[in-house]
């Protein structure tokens, strides 16, 4: 028999083990109320109880062998293990049977049961951030058996090139040797973020200023949400737009100057994830200047400062921990983003300080080196795990740091909100 | 030093003047911000709406023996690089299947080929002269124009413009949707409410806050790591597959359902839960009965908006393979399928002109999914917001 027809099976035979458990806890529960005996729970909870105990070993035995199987590879007949299951299950009904007793607190065992369940949930989020390091580490790891760390973290030239003959045992019929040196990457991604921030952090800071400090109440509740839609827009959008509006007419403009820019300049893609990012700071800022006290700004306004002298030298000196957390937190987002740059930067890895030029960025190289038709197990496949590793570090420190500022701009202000 | 009545005010008034400058350089950084809003939109609608026209003609369709063999001799030389190929080739098939076609010969409004498309509306296209004067008679004599484009939204992808669709992509859209919303919502509700409800104030706990505020910052294409190293190449989950996509968006949704969870649930006052125990209700029926229906619209409010976000991410699902060319419209989660940002994206790709109008339709109907969704979780904040 075919597995998926097994598990089917399988599946039915437990949700009738599962109802006949409710109808007969159930019904026992009845008859023992109604002989005049008084229980601790109510029928139902003792059907749930029932229902419960049958169903939950029986799962627990089937989710148990089938990791052994994927884990371990030992070889159980699924028909055994699914029939195994089925057999505890009836135990498991059984038990429940005996457990009806008036003196039975079937409510605090489903009590119970159901707190393991919901801690079981809460234990998933963890496991995807180990899942993210493990397979990440774990790859990355397999990556530097075959280059050097150094020449990764140091070099200057990113050739993957042959890199598949040699996965493949062929390494003398390729041209040269591949190079995996990450530093044009690198320099690429922190000028497409520099120019990204130059974009977002003056307009999203000062937008978060007068949202805080000027707007009337109802320009405020039109312009938040405004602003919010440019968070909502798909990356894959501004890609787009990047590549097909922006892109040109910075070739235009660039050209009226003078000066040649690619078409695949890092400039497009820079001021568009720059607009991208605006509401993260915006919003964020915006919070920050509201929870700094009300008090400061009119002891400054009764020291004769004009409004714009308030705001320059006492509010935003304030709300500077929550402004850098923003600021901090756009960063990480900035050096992430990848449809953006994906789309509207080049593929060249080239280390310019020219944002006019082609360059390529981490995550670019990440979807290149994936999308391709190669085999897993080769340089050029394992070096976007390289890579990956080196995000993952970097956006979880900035991360980690703008946590601890915004907690210390928290404790400042003793402002719970934030 | 000693300073002059005007000399203090002309300071003053500097100062003011400084202070106003502040002001505007803020007005106007909002309004800078609207502006590119309204430039984006503008673009969008304007490079986009033409793709929800297409150009038919109407020229004489000869059902002939020759035609079932040749099905380009069904019409007439003159015409015959101006109709769709796609349009072409299905002849045979309708031949066969109603033979009493076989030497009928009719007017028929027929789909033109892409590039008639382009011409008509005005872009670049690659027709020669002859073929454009063939256009411009057809035209004037009433046998080619623009008709709604109803093939857009019923088929799936295909390498010829006139013949591409978003259907297919829409429908994988909604299947790995479906998964994420499966798994995302129960996993992410019974977190919050175990965090908020059950959970002792301890260091497990709070490394388990930590790690979803953190992993809320983590970059999507990471998840797409995850998803290849854990799901395809571990798990052995079918590559490309709506259930994989489903899962790693999952994933990526959870700490955003959780945290809007956590708000709605916290902001249900302590008094239900005095009253509910007061009763007799123990925990977990504190939960179910009183807390979970009373915090439910902001749990809806917060998954519909992590499910939009989910719906737009690209990065993750291009790493696990979604961006596969998917002429059929698939009904399985466990067969291969494409999502519509990964359309759009493919599309962006391809190095026809006329597929920047497909795109950019694409993306109307993306952004249009997008905000309706986000205007019904406002909607349902402000319907059943509770102040108390």
């Amino acid at each position: 028999m075919q597995t998926p027809q097994l598990l089917a099976m399988f599946c039915g035979t437990l949700l009738l083990l599962g109802l006949i458990a409710y109808f007969l806890g159930r019904s026992k529960a009845a008859r023992v109320r109604a002989s005049g005996t008084s229980m601790y729970a109510q029928p139902d909870q003792y059907a749930w109880f029932a229902v419960m105990s049958t169903a939950g070993p029986a799962l627990a035995v089937s989710a148990v062998g089938a990791f052994v199987m994927l884990l371990l590879g030992a070889e159980i007949p699924p028909l055994y293990l699914l029939a195994g299951s089925l057999v505890v299950a009836c135990a498991g009904l059984a038990f429940a049977m005996a457990r009806v007793r008036p003196e039975f607190h079937a409510r605090q065992a489903i009590e119970r049961v159901i707190r393991f369940i919901l801690a079981g949930a809460a234990m998933i989020s963890i496991f995807t951030t180990l899942g993210i390091l493990l397979s990440i580490v774990f790859e990355a790891v397999r990556f530097f058996q075959m280059q050097s760390f150094w020449d990764f973290i140091t070099g200057t030239t990113w050739n993957p090139g042959a890199s598949f003959l040699a996965a493949a045992g062929r390494a003398d019929e390729g041209a040269s040797a591949a190079q995996f040196g990450s530093v044009p990457l690198f320099a690429g991604t922190f000028m497409i973020t520099f120019i990204a921030m130059l974009v977002a952090i003056p307009i999203g800071l000062l937008a978060a200023i007068y949202m805080a400090e000027y707007a009337p109440a109802k320009v405020r509740t039109v312009a938040k949400p405004v602003l919010e839609v440019l968070a909502g827009i798909p990356t894959v959008v501004y890609g787009f737009f990047a590549a097909i509006t922006v892109a040109p007419i910075i070739v235009s403009v660039a050209g009226f100057f003078g000066f040649e820019a690619s078409f695949n300049n890092a400039l497009a893609p820079g001021i568009v994830m720059g607009i991208m990012i605006i509401p993260f700071i915006s919003s964020l800022s915006d919070d920050v200047i509201n929870s700094v006290p009300d008090s400061m700004r009119q002891g400054s306004l009764a020291l004769g400062l004009t409004k714009g002298e308030m705001i320059r030298d006492i509010v935003v000196p304030a709300a500077m921990p929550g402004i850098i957390s923003a600021s901090l937190l756009a960063v990480s987002r900035a050096l992430g983003e990848t449809m953006i740059v994906v789309m509207a930067a080049g593929m060249r890895p080239n280390l310019t300080a020219n944002p006019l030029e082609d360059m390529t960025t981490v995550t670019v190289r990440i979807v290149a080196s994936l999308t391709g038709d190669q085999e897993f197990a080769s340089a050029e496949t394992l070096s976007a795990f390289a890579l990956g590793l080196v995000l993952f570090v970097v956006t979880l420190a900035l991360n980690l740091v703008s946590v601890m500022m915004i907690r210390r701009f928290r404790e400042k202000y003793r402002v719970n909100n934030l | 030093m000693k300073q002059s009545f005007d000399d203090i005010s002309a300071q003053l008034r500097a100062r003011h003047r400084k202070s106003a400058r502040l002001k505007w350089a803020s007005m106007g950084a909002l309004g800078l911000a609207a502006l590119f809003l309204v430039l984006f939109f503008a673009d969008m609608l304007i490079k986009g709406t033409p793709a929800f026209q297409q150009a038919q003609i109407e020229v004489e369709v000869s059902y002939t023996e020759q035609a079932s063999q040749l099905p380009l001799a069904a019409v007439n030389e003159d015409v015959r690089q101006l109709v769709s190929r796609g349009y072409l080739r299905l002849i045979p098939g309708r031949m066969r299947d109603n033979p009493d076609l076989l030497g009928a010969t009719s007017m028929e409004w027929v789909l033109a080929d892409g590039q008639v498309d382009q011409y008509l509306k005005g872009h670049h296209s690659k027709l020669n002269d002859r073929q454009k004067a063939v256009v411009d008679r057809l035209e004037q004599e009433g046998r080619a124009e623009l008709r709604f484009n109803t093939r857009f939204f019923t088929s799936g992808d295909s390498k010829m413009p006139e013949l591409a669709g978003i259907a297919s992509a829409a429908m994988g859209t909604v299947l790995t949707l479906m998964v994420t919303l499966a798994v995302a919502f129960p996993i992410g509700v019974m977190t919050a409410v175990y965090l908020e409800e059950f959970a002792p104030d301890n260091r497990f706990t709070q490394l388990i806050e930590i790690n979803i505020n953190n992993l809320a910052a983590i970059p999507s294409i990471l998840f797409g790591l995850l998803g290849l190293a854990i799901f395809i190449n571990f798990f052995g989950v079918p590559r490309s597959t709506p259930i994989v996509g489903g899962l790693t968006l999952a994933l990526m949704t959870l700490p955003v359902i959780i945290i809007s969870t956590r708000t709605a649930l916290r902001s249900v006052p302590d008094s239900i839960r005095h009253a509910a125990f007061g009763v007799g209700c123990s925990r977990w029926q504190m939960v179910r009965d009183h807390v979970l229906p009373i915090a439910m619209p902001g749990i809806m409010t917060g998954s519909i908006i992590g499910l939009a976000q989910a719906m737009g991410e690209t990065a993750p699902l291009i790493i696990i393979g979604m961006v596969a060319f998917i002429p059929d419209v698939s009904t399985s989660i466990s067969d291969a399928a494409t999502v519509l940002p990964a359309q759009i994206f493919t599309w962006a790709g391809e190095p026809d002109r006329a597929f920047i109008e497909k795109t950019s339709g694409g993306i109307l109907v993306l952004l249009a999914v997008l905000i309706s969704l986000n205007a019904s979780a406002v909607v349902l904040r402000k319907r059943f917001e509770r102040r108390w």
